[in-house]
């Protein structure tokens, strides 16, 4: 229990204190995964909006398998990445391999689905409920998922703070792929990954608590700009 | 552009190989208030969705004066329950004319003069799902009207509505019809059938079983089902 004491005090002091390393720790953080879930939601939103509307040949197992990809595991990714990425993959002449963006690539691509998955289902729902009237009002195919992704874009907050949530505590594929290099790629995660394994456990839990605070503030900052959970909305 | 007449030969609807409709054969033109009545189950909402283009046709002819493309442009229908769009009442209004590309502030400017008609001017910023039943079939109406329409279906639009809602809703009929909107409505209530048609199609079955002016089919109608409907016997 002291321990834990001690580490909360010790992050608090980091905090308080203004310590550059924890701040660029934090605001790395928050860059690689706020790019990444803008990134996956601008894929994500509309394809579950376009499954939503969209009827063809084996739509139930792209679904199915949209799903099963919720799953992801993320090491497997990180590898995926890593060998796109490497000097030796299709894509190493970019050499992003070890820097933000490969991190970035990799929550991506781990994000995407369950942003995807999540809206499909609340969007379902809402298609449900709006197809008679749009059919009716001869919207096109655009417009209907248009239509759908605005009327729910409060349900698709939520999409969005699990693939928040996904990514800001992902630690597998960003080690790979990132490296954790100090100043340069190490965020909250992989630096608790790190203190942990030097036996720095009031560190590393001083640093879990000021990820887990992020994540809580992230989401209230969301909810309350969109004015979610209040009596005359929805 | 003129739509009408709306012509139906022979026009059947099937749904999982069980028939719901026809074979059905009408003609539709001219103005005046066109009312679908029968028994429930007789096909009123499916003849009306079947016109409208909503449900799929498993035969014959359903063939307007123009292509069905160009004809969806000049018709709007109004379910029996109101779909309320997830927005306020001013956008809900506006949001068919925003459809067809017309600009927000004309579209916007539009819906405040029709919403003003209808008694909507001080429901304007009020979250559309939020109104009352009454508020929401206006609501329905105004956005089915505000692109004037040269032919309006409805489906039994005051089923659940109090008889103040349903004077206001007629009030609203009469005033479409009287800028030269043709109204295609069912319905149940025998009175509102008398106070505002001008035909009658009265299906039974799934067909057509009589089809008159509104005068004569009240007056002297032609079949014992007809008759017994309008006393208000079961009729199956």
């Amino acid at each position: 229990m002291s321990e834990i004491a001690k580490g909360f005090w010790e992050a608090w002091g980091l905090i308080l204190s203004l310590d550059p390393d924890l701040y660029e720790i934090i605001f790395l953080s928050l860059q690689v995964t706020v790019t990444a879930v803008i990134i996956a939601s601008a894929i994500g939103l509309p394809l579950g909006a376009w499954l939503a509307v969209n009827r063809f040949k084996f739509r139930r197992y792209v679904i199915a398998v949209l799903n099963a990809l919720m799953g992801l595991p993320p090491v497997v990714v990180g590898l995926f990445v890593y060998m796109m990425l490497s000097r030796a993959g299709p894509l190493g002449g970019f050499g992003l391999l070890f820097s933000p963006s490969a991190m970035i690539i990799a929550q991506v691509i781990i994000v995407t689905p369950l942003i995807a998955s999540i809206s499909h289902q609340t969007l379902r729902d809402l298609w449900a409920e709006y197809h008679d009237l749009l059919i009716s009002f001869n919207a096109t195919r655009s417009q209907r998922i248009r239509a759908l992704l605005w009327d729910g874009r409060r349900a698709l907050l939520t999409a969005m703070l699990a693939g928040f949530g996904r990514a800001i505590g992902e630690v597998g594929a960003i080690m790979i792929v990132g490296g954790n290099i100090d100043h340069a790629t190490r965020v909250l995660t992989t630096a608790i990954a790190l203190e942990t394994g030097k036996g720095n456990f009031a560190f590393a839990m001083g640093l879990g608590m000021v990820l887990i605070t992020l994540a809580v503030l992230v989401n209230l900052l969301i909810h309350t700009l969109s004015k979610t959970e209040q009596a005359s909305t929805w | 552009m003129v739509i009408l007449p709306l012509t139906l030969k022979e026009a059947t609807a099937h749904a999982r190989g069980k028939k719901l409709l026809g074979p059905v054969s009408l003609k539709l033109d001219g103005a005046g208030i066109t009312m679908v009545i029968g028994p429930n189950g007789a096909g009123k909402t499916t003849l009306l969705r079947l016109m409208h283009g909503l449900q799929r046709r498993s035969g014959g002819v359903v063939e307007w004066a123009v292509p069905e493309r160009a004809a969806r442009q000049k018709q709007s229908y109004v379910f029996q329950s109101p779909i309320m769009m997830r927005r306020r009442v001013l956008d809900s209004i506006a949001y068919p004319l925003r459809l067809r590309g017309i600009s927000k502030a004309k579209a916007h400017a539009k819906a405040q003069q029709v919403a003003a008609r209808f008694g909507l001017a001080e429901l304007l910023d009020s979250w559309a799902p939020r109104l009352s039943g009454g508020e929401k079939q206006k609501l329905a109406l105004a956005r089915a009207l505000i692109t004037d329409p040269e032919i309006l279906f409805l489906d039994e639009p005051c089923a659940n509505l109090d008889g103040r809602a349903t004077r206001e809703i007629e009030e609203i009929l009469r005033m479409a019809q009287a800028a030269g909107t043709k109204i295609v409505m069912s319905t149940h209530n025998m009175g509102q059938a008398l106070r505002l048609a001008d035909d009658i199609l009265f299906l039974l079955g799934g067909k057509i079983h009589e089809q008159s002016a509104a005068e004569p089919f009240f007056q002297n109608p032609k079949t014992k089902e007809a008759t017994a409907f309008i006393n208000g016997d079961i009729v199956e």
